[in-house]
């Protein structure tokens, strides 16, 4: 059986990151590249030959068959009495869509890279991590539990770390790399809690054992699961409050914003959710917890996009926004609706970023859009692409976003969730605005370019535009896997992720054809007013924003700042953090020591024997901590004795 | 009247004879060889301690207690030997340039490693409290001695007199401890005093008290807060190979002897001592991150990282089960091999700055990764099992003893056990960042790194690998030796 | 019980009695002519007075531990040598004995050998 050799998938671009680590530093930069990008192609293959033979199997499991749901061994990770975990992979359609998405998104990304990063120096480290992030990434969709899943949600953490400070020498970097890593290690602490718990309560963390048993766990339990499992989503997807990480991550190379930061590691949280939407069901109040979470970053992020400056922190803030939606309709209970956004999120933001990186790479690294304008002319290609990238954001009728933003609005409506639907719609506007404000000002309108970087402007080479121009397709025609119900054909995505969430109890009645109708032309009327808002305040009175700023100066540079989050942290936990540390450090280390050492300087002058003093001292110091360490015990002995009489 | 003696049973403490007669003709050849061959010791001891570990393979099925039950060669004794010897075969490595460098008298240094090793080993043997003492004593008073070898460094002077003086402090708390045990249970033996345990009631207070200082006693060996101030000041002034000796063995012999007062002679009174165990835990973790977090000299940092994991294993003692039990065996286990490993790496890079003392501050380790990949990719990998990142040993080792506190009712330790490896990952992290992220500066002393150093650091990484990836093996042996403790 | 806690506290008590009886009993009874090199505190013949960081042998402590490492040898060997007659078997009491005051030995000839026993 040819699915059996679903290990192949990961094993690719593992053969890359060893070729590469190993030999790279030897062989010439174009094969690296190369080597990269085919592991990851050959990857992409393998998934799209394993997703035909997928479809040819009955889509239900019946006469014993077990339909599109393989486990497939690979080797015994731990065996440790009553503790097993099998490193075995699990295929299913939810599965085999993820690796899909995975790989092929990444597979035109680091063709694209081999554009984009050709002159840089660490050629080799870069290409490896790449390859090391796919090849966790695709552990963290396949792995058959919480624990394989562990391992490659810390594995695409410890990659986006490695990639986001890629450029070191710059400090910026190095600091949101760290940031990045930090913010995500209090999710994954979540995330290690409820494996924890889910251990503690099921005795396994195997998928197969864990979720079939879910219903039958107390409420109390599964909320308290569902919540550390979603702390650890809300970390890597950046969701409110911890999304503080994914801007600064903007520093990396644009390549990886637009693989890791937008099309792949960042839906981490989704997958985990959707898979495992039968913990999450059990407590509604969880669920809840995601739609909530979920509606209020996709409305808030939507805001600060706004009125940033810098292209790719549009994108980014656009990023947490539309993951917002995902878990808007997560926690809605329309998983196919988020895991389809999530697929065509991928095409059109990886494409959007692709395109950002392509104007940085012509315009020597500039970012601010309003340093740009009338690209459309200087970089036809890119400036196409991008074009589509922007309609496929906004939800365009016939684009691919329209479609997937559909699915999850009326999802949410028919679920009963009217307020967060509500933010949906009105945040669709806000996208549509926004897209459109960074096409109208960057590539229409008149050059305000620097003469300097004038001059230099070129539109990027073939090995990028190729890649953009493939993304592009799919997130023009992405979209038709899933088409609105009321069309009556049925929305392919839907059906074929289907058995992954049979077992779901949040039953959705679809609604009245006039009802859909109505909601998709509410929609409609809310892109459309954000495009005609963007196209009047910056093609057609140009000057207009800036008075608007003025008007509305401090709710303007509130959502400039991110509402503060960042100050926030700082002030709340940074801060306090460091001082504790310090005084901690204080109390053992420079009080002590200074303590002594300007003892020293007295008992100098005073005897002459500062060095045995000196010595003496500290031992005494650190006697006494062990003789009042001693007393405590005896205490807590003594007392208790005494009590328990 | 016939005195009988007591058989002695060779085989039993076959392993502990085989180092002692090593450490034994360390010494008599290190009287006839010439100054110029004093290199050839290290391999003496070599051979030695790798035969010591088959012997304790060879024995693991295990044998009944000997030397009127003094000694027993049970798997967990010999699960902890394996340990022991590969922390002693570790620094035997390490030291192979290192005491040539730094100018320590090599007869002197590996007699006293193996003899500390010896005596680590009958500590883990041990099911007496005079054994216990004794083995104590054996490999403390090594170990005072190597930690003031460098008699060129004053650091090293002044680190050798603070442990021998607190030691010595804490040496009298064990005692007492023992002094009163003996006085209620009238027995030294260990089953004694289980049996004499068992059949008081009440948990009588003499019992209880000499238990606490007891605690106190091996809290002293393995550092666990408040007993740990003496860590860091040692750590630093020691030889850096006797640091990574003994900052493995030590702790491995500590919790060793630790685990059989409590689990199997104070077992029936576990309801009694583990909450001490639980909060000494959650506070030797704290102070012990916490601490570390603003050092800038690695030696120092690493000391208070010992004392962080020591809490960490002891939370696995703390759960009080069967599964707690072999994963602070399994933690003892994978910590030997990442701790010994991340010390190696600092005395490689004090070989770059020519003289002594060099190579320990984080500034030092900028850039490491252009000037020597190999010893970056261990380091780094050293620091992220410390840390505790999947797939390595030290998540596992942590996995195990978290998830078995977790078990034994001890939910909120194991939050503080996760809480601390979050905060603990910034320190780590942050040797990983200035070998790869920052500019350094040239070596000092362009000089090759040791072969049997690489050869070191190259198992210790290789074993902290496979341990993650699969560690079946090593977590069976180890479930054994835990129930050879607990019985069952 | 409470009642357990009678021997602790007995301990206590006589450890505070015994240190003090053993304080204040010279103190009172003892006969009182001093003189200035009596009122020095003995220090292994050394003066008592002056720089503790100044230099002094090291050969006369190292006489001193082996006097004391071999003293308990004896202390050791002589009950060994008392019952030797009632060991059963005979012949390894003898082989013990042997093998402990063969390590002595070699302990011995390693002191030797490195100078230990060379007065400068």
């Amino acid at each position: 059986m040819l699915l059996d050799y679903v290990w192949l998938i990961p094993l690719f671009p593992l053969a890359g990151v060893l070729i590469n680590a190993f030999l790279g530093r030897w062989l010439p930069r174009r094969l690296v590249a190369a080597i990269a990008s085919l592991a990851i192609v050959a990857s992409f293959a393998m998934a799209a030959v394993l997703f035909f033979q997928m479809l040819g199997l009955p889509a239900e499991a019946e006469g014993g068959g077990a339909g599109r749901q393989r486990i497939v061994p690979i080797f015994s990770w731990i065996v440790s009495g009553d503790f097993v975990v099998e490193a075995n992979i699990l295929l299913d359609p939810l599965s085999i869509v993820m690796a899909l998405v995975v790989t092929g998104v990444s597979a035109l990304i680091h063709i694209y890279s081999a554009g984009y990063m050709a002159g840089e120096e660490y050629h080799n480290r870069y290409f490896t991590w790449l390859n090391l992030f796919v090849f966790m990434m695709l552990i963290l969709v396949l792995g058959d539990s919480f624990l394989t899943m562990y391992v490659g949600w810390e594995g695409v953490g410890l990659c986006s770390y490695l990639l986001i400070g890629y450029w070191f020498e710059r400090e910026s970097a190095a600091n949101a790399a760290k940031k990045a890593f930090l913010v995500n290690r209090v999710g994954d602490f979540g995330l290690a809690l409820g494996i924890m718990l889910i251990f503690a309560t099921f005795g396994s963390v195997a998928f197969g054992q864990v979720l079939p048993a879910a219903a039958s766990i107390p409420a109390g339990t599964a909320t308290a699961i569902a919540l550390l499992l979603f702390l650890g989503a809300a970390g890597k997807s950046a969701q409110i409050p911890l999304h503080v990480w994914l801007p600064d991550a903007m520093e990396g190379p644009t390549p990886v914003s637009a693989l890791i930061h937008a099309a792949t590691m960042v839906t981490a949280g989704v997958y985990m959710v959707a898979r495992t939407h039968a913990l999450f069901e059990v407590s509604l109040s969880a669920l809840n917890w995601v739609m909530w979470i979920g509606a209020l970053t996709a409305f808030l992020a939507a805001t600060v996009a706004l009125v940033q400056k810098d292209i790719k922190r549009v994108l980014a803030y656009s990023t947490i926004s539309q993951l917002g939606y995902m878990f808007l309709a997560l926690g809605a209970g329309a998983y196919a609706a988020a895991i389809f956004h999530l697929a065509t999120h991928a095409f059109f933001k990886g494409l959007l970023f692709l395109g950002a990186g392509s104007v940085m790479h012509a315009l020597s690294g500039e970012l601010d859009i309003f340093k740009m304008g009338e690209l459309r002319k200087k970089l036809p290609w890119t400036f196409r692409t991008f074009l589509i990238g922007v309609l496929a954001l906004s939800g365009v009728p016939f684009f691919s976003g329209f479609f997937s933003k559909e699915a999850i609005l009326s999802g949410a409506f028919e679920g009963g969730a009217i307020v967060p639907w509500l933010l949906g719609l009105v945040t669709a506007g806000l996208t549509a605005f926004y897209a459109f404000r960074v096409l109208f000002v960057a590539f229409y309108g008149k050059s305000r370019l620097d003469k300097k970087v004038e001059r230099h402007v070129h539109e990027s080479p073939w090995v990028m535009i190729v890649p953009m121009a493939l993304l592009a397709v799919l997130a023009f025609a992405g979209g038709y896997i899933g088409l609105p119900r009321v069309l009556g054909i049925g929305s392919a995505v839907e059906e074929f992720l289907a058995p992954v969430f049979a077992d779901s109890t949040l039953v959705h009645t679809a609604g009245e054809a006039t009802l859909e109708w109505l909601l998709i032309g509410l929609s409609v009327v809310a892109v459309a007013a954000g495009i005609l808002a963007a196209w009047w305040i910056y093609v057609r009175n140009w000057g207009l924003a800036g008075r608007l700023t003025q008007s509305a100066r401090r709710l303007y540079d509130l959502a400039f700042a991110g509402y503060h989050a960042d100050r926030a942290y700082m002030e709340a936990i940074v801060q306090p953090l460091r001082m504790l540390g310090e005084g901690l450090a204080g109390a053992v280390e420079q009080r002590s020591i200074d303590r002594a050492v300007n003892g020293v300087g007295e008992l100098v002058g005073l005897a002459g024997e500062g060095l045995r003093r000196l010595q003496t001292g500290l031992v005494r110091n650190y006697a006494l901590a062990m003789f009042l360490g001693v007393v405590a015990i005896l205490a807590y002995f003594v007392l208790r004795g005494v009590l328990s009489w | 009247m016939e005195i009988s003696l007591p058989t002695f049973d060779f085989l039993v403490v076959a392993p502990e004879i085989v180092v002692l007669i090593t450490a034994l003709l360390v010494m008599v050849v290190d009287m006839v060889i010439g100054r110029e061959q004093k290199g050839r010791l290290a391999w003496v001891a070599l051979v030695g301690v790798l035969a010591a570990g088959a012997l304790s393979y060879y024995l693991w099925d295990g044998s009944d207690p000997a030397l009127h039950d003094m000694l027993a060669a049970d798997g967990y004794a010999l699960f902890l030997n394996l340990a022991i010897l590969v922390a002693a075969a570790l620094a035997i490595l390490f030291s192979l340039e290192y005491t040539g460098r730094v100018g320590l008298a090599q007869g002197e240094y590996y007699t006293l490693l193996l003899l500390s090793t010896a005596g680590m080993m009958l500590m883990a043997a041990a099911i007496n409290l005079m054994t216990i003492f004794l083995a104590l004593e054996i490999l403390s008073i090594s170990l005072y001695v190597l930690v003031g070898l460098n008699r060129a460094e004053r650091r090293s002077a002044e680190a050798a007199l603070k442990y021998f003086v607190l030691g010595a402090f804490a040496s009298g708390f064990l005692l007492y401890g023992m002094a009163l045990i003996y006085g209620q249970a009238g027995t030294t033996s260990l089953a004694g005093i289980r049996a004499a345990v068992q059949a008081g009631g009440e948990p009588s207070a003499l019992l209880l008290v000499g238990l606490g200082l007891m605690i106190a006693g091996f809290g002293f060996k393995v550092a666990l807060v408040p007993f740990q101030m003496w860590t860091p000041d040692v750590y630093q002034g020691a030889p850096t190979s006797v640091t990574a000796f003994m900052s493995v063995g030590a702790k491995v012999a500590g919790f060793a002897a630790l685990g059989r007062v409590a689990l199997y002679a104070f077992g029936d009174l576990q309801g009694d001592w583990r909450w001490v165990l639980a909060v000494l835990s959650a506070l030797t973790m704290t102070v012990g991150n916490l601490a570390a977090l603003r050092q800038a000299n690695l030696k120092r940092m690493l000391a208070y990282s010992s004392i962080a994991h020591a809490g960490y294993a002891l939370a696995g003692l703390a759960a009080g089960n069967a599964q707690g039990t072999s994963g602070l065996l399994f933690y003892l286990f994978a910590y030997a091999f990442m701790n010994a490993g991340a010390f190696a790496i600092i005395i490689a890079a004090g070989r770059f700055e020519g003289a002594t003392g060099g190579g320990e501050t984080l500034d030092d380790f900028a850039g490491l990764a252009a000037r020597k990949p190999g010893l970056a990719v261990a380091m780094a990998l050293f620091m992220l099992s410390l840390a505790g990142v999947p797939p390595l040993a030290g998540f596992l080792a942590k996995l195990y003893v978290f998830g078995a506190a977790v078990r034994g009712g001890l939910i909120w330790l194991a939050v503080f056990g996760v809480v601390n490896s979050v905060i603990s990952a910034y320190y780590y992290l942050r040797v990983v960042v200035s070998m790869y992220m920052r500019e350094g500066r040239p070596a000092a002393v362009p000089a090759p790194v040791c072969a049997g150093l690489q050869v070191g650091v190259a198992l210790a990484a290789v074993a902290i690998v496979l341990l993650g990836l699969w560690p079946g093996p090593i977590v069976d042996l180890a479930r054994v030796a835990a129930l050879a403790l607990l019985g069952g | 019980m409470p009642a357990d806690y009678l021997p602790i506290l007995f301990f206590a008590v006589v450890a505070v009695v015994l240190s003090a009886i053993a304080v204040l009993m010279p103190a009172l009874f003892g006969p009182k002519r001093p003189t200035s090199v009596k009122l020095a505190p003995y220090e292994s013949g050394k003066l008592p007075i002056g720089p503790a960081r100044r230099r002094f042998s090291i050969q006369y402590y190292l006489y001193a531990v082996l006097f004391i490492l071999f003293d308990v040898e004896i202390v050791f060997l002589f009950p060994w040598a008392v019952v030797f007659r009632d060991l059963a078997p005979r012949w390894l009491g003898l082989a013990e004995a042997a093998v402990f005051v063969l390590i002595l030995l070699l302990g011995l000839a390693y002191v030797w050998k490195k100078g230990g026993l060379e007065w400068e």
